[in-house]
């Protein structure tokens, strides 16, 4: 993975020296709240519910051991022992005293890590493909591209004030799985019919107010001009992105209210004047950075196929979790594990400090030293040997991460919501855990099969509820908790945004329309092969509408 | 009926302006205000221990009083005079449990 060279340590290391001097003036009186909101904010400083909420990066969602083991001993040694992952990949600490966070980033900087940008009008953390690197279905590493963006954004000068945050996302596979479609840019590496590689890029995709899928604006750009091009829409978003109203602000307003064909128009022109200047990115410097992603020299392990059939057979919690969590990589003899954070009932993305520390652990004894948070909030082994699987599985469930969901209907993305965020206006987390309780038993769980819910606590859709095939957004009603359902939605290739199902349901009733909708599915797909997606695109809203209101239709 | 809320400035804890003009760390110890006049000395005080730098994010937090107790209108503020609904171990709530216990 990539390595901090001297500029990157000097650099972090001003920050943390910078901030620790705002934090003292802070707390002198010097500086008034006014004044020290948006320096703390550039810091991924917030202020939550019950205390100070700390959002540290982790770059394009990928960790080393080390890292990890940092993140588990600042958990036990300032919070209140656990870390919540985040849609973004990234780390949230929810007790952090102001007066130990220059601390914390003091030591976070000690393994090359920081909260820089990850608050803010600015570009944040640019996140990928979790099993970048390492799965079967990829063109290449998307990963060097993603810390190219990095450094250029890294206190950009120019985009520092943008009208509003920026997202870019970034995949290397026809299969999306790190959402590109709603994203502000998202990036698809791949490669033309010479081999040569380039992007398609997407732009103007989001979520939260006013939920859009990006629009695709080149097909094929070629890799040395992916910072001319995204600083060409960089440039036309911050000229004429709205900042007179927060909420029309994301470039996603700008390309709809522009039109795409102008807003393409006014990014090539841009990107004209752009191409042969010092954004140009020279093939030396892309294979440097490349360089650092190598992939780790796995040996052939070709005793994998008999351990795991032998534990298969043997062990049916093994062969549950196999087929659920194990994902096919590009070499045969290996696999890339994703570690549920999503246990029966439990918080999703929470993790304890023990826990972290064990997997840091496992990723050095077992999987090469590598760990990735995807935006599902689970953590991911990206290079395992298959014949190591029977051990990593009997590790996890030692730790009670060997949870067989992946993908499943209690594999669910949460945000805090009002358990803990001060913008949330209705719980997010205990739906969650309702609902992972009801659906609980692993034969009830496959035989509904793959099944993405996603749960927000409010508007601005940290959750991804939009694109959850079934979607909850909690809302405040008359001082009370109430959770509208969208159906059909995806952040996968082709996203869709779901629609609106009919009337919200209190607390009390919204895991059971969850399973309304859920029986629903199952008494009306042609098949088990028939997803509830699939069969949600072919039946449309009513069936399930039906199953939801009718009654209601009927008494009236 | 209203009580003033903030957080704390050097850890962020939820405190409520209690009797004497402290800043206390569990709403029962809350002043409650009573009217419109009592609102505006709370707020009064409230500034003054924000323009102190004691305290940020200053609110009015309406709320009934029942069988002695303090008791927020919206869930929002009950969940902070808690803490986190799924962590009865965490927050103030926590140590509620802890004080009843010794």
């Amino acid at each position: 993975m990539y390595r901090y060279d001297e500029f990157d340590h000097a650099f972090v290391q001003a920050r943390v020296a910078e901030f620790r001097d705002q934090v003292e003036r802070r707390l002198s009186g010097e500086l008034t709240e006014d004044q020290f909101k948006p320096l703390r904010l550039m810091n991924g400083v917030y202020l939550q519910l019950h205390a100070y909420m700390l959002r540290i990066a982790i770059p394009y969602g990928t960790l080393s051991p080390r890292q990890l083991r940092k993140l588990a001993h600042i958990a036990r040694t300032y919070d209140k022992g656990y870390g919540h992952f985040t849609t973004r990949q990234n780390l949230q600490f929810h007790w952090p005293k102001l007066t130990d966070i220059p601390q914390i980033l003091e030591e976070l900087a000690e393994v090359e890590m920081h909260a820089i940008q990850t608050s803010g009008n600015c570009i944040r953390n640019v996140t990928a493909d979790h099993f970048a690197g390492a799965a079967a279905d990829e063109v290449a590493d998307p990963r060097p591209y993603a810390e190219i963006l990095r450094q250029w954004s890294s206190l950009h000068p120019e985009f520092s004030y943008l009208p509003r945050k920026f997202k870019i996302a970034v995949t290397g596979a026809e299969r999306d799985r790190a959402a590109i479609e709603v994203h502000d840019i998202g990036l698809h590496l791949k490669k033309n019919d010479k081999g040569e590689l380039g992007f398609a890029v997407y732009v103007g995709g989001g979520l939260g107010r006013t939920p859009m899928v990006a629009k695709k604006i080149r097909d094929f750009l070629p890799e040395e001009d992916l910072l001319s091009y995204t600083t060409a829409i960089l440039r036309v978003y911050n000229l004429n992105g709205r900042r007179d109203n927060k909420y029309k602000a994301r470039i996603k307003i700008l390309v709809h209210e522009t039109g795409t064909e102008e807003l393409t128009a006014a990014v090539e022109k841009e990107f004209a004047a752009l191409r042969e200047s010092e954004l140009k990115l020279p093939e030396a410097d892309i294979r440097a950075i490349e360089a650092y992603f190598a992939p780790p020299r796995l040996k052939a392990r070709p005793e994998g196929d008999a351990v795991v059939s032998e534990a298969t057979k043997t062990n049916p919690g093994f062969a549950d979790w196999l087929r659920r969590n194990a994902t096919t990589h590009r070499h045969p003899d290996y696999a890339c594990v994703t570690i549920s954070l999503k246990g029966i009932g439990e918080v999703p993305g929470d993790a304890s400090d023990a826990q972290m520390d064990a997997i840091a652990d496992l990723a050095e004894q077992y999987g090469n030293d590598e760990i990735r948070v995807s935006h599902e909030q689970n953590l991911i082994l990206p290079h395992v040997a298959r014949a190591d699987l029977p051990a990593i599985h009997a590790a996890l469930v030692e730790i009670g991460l060997a949870t067989a969901n992946a993908g499943l209907i209690t594999d669910i993305i949460a945000c805090p919501g009002l358990d803990y965020c001060a913008l949330a206006n209705a719980r997010s987390i205990p739906v969650a855990q309702e609902i992972s309780r009801r659906f609980g038993t692993q034969a009830r769980q496959e035989e509904i099969g793959d099944l993405q819910i996603k749960i927000s606590g409010c508007i601005n859709a940290c959750g991804h509820h939009h694109v959850g095939h079934i979607g909850i957004l909690g809302v405040e009603k008359k001082g009370a908790e109430l959770y509208q359902v969208t159906l059909g939605g995806s952040a996968r290739e082709g996203s869709t945004i779901g629609e609106i199902i009919g009337r919200g349901f209190g607390p009390d009733e919204i895991t059971d329309a969850v399973e309304t909708v859920v029986e629903t599915y199952l008494a009306n797909r042609e098949s088990k092969a028939e997803t509830f997606l699939d069969a949600y695109r072919r039946l449309g809203p009513a069936p399930f509408k039906e199953a939801l209101y009718g009654h209601e239709a009927k008494a009236a | 009926m209203k009580i003033l809320a903030a957080n704390r400035l050097t850890d962020g804890e939820t405190v409520w302006l209690g009797a004497g003009d402290c800043w206390v760390e569990t709403i029962d110890a809350a002043h409650v205000a009573r009217d419109k006049a009592a609102e505006e000395r709370l707020l009064a005080t409230g500034s003054e221990a924000l323009a102190a730098n004691l305290v940020l994010d200053i609110t009015l937090v309406d709320v009934e009083v029942a069988d002695g107790r303090i008791l927020p209108n919206r869930l929002r503020e009950r969940i902070r005079a808690g803490g986190p609904s799924i962590h009865p171990d965490l927050g103030k709530q926590a140590r509620r449990v802890a004080r009843h216990a010794a």
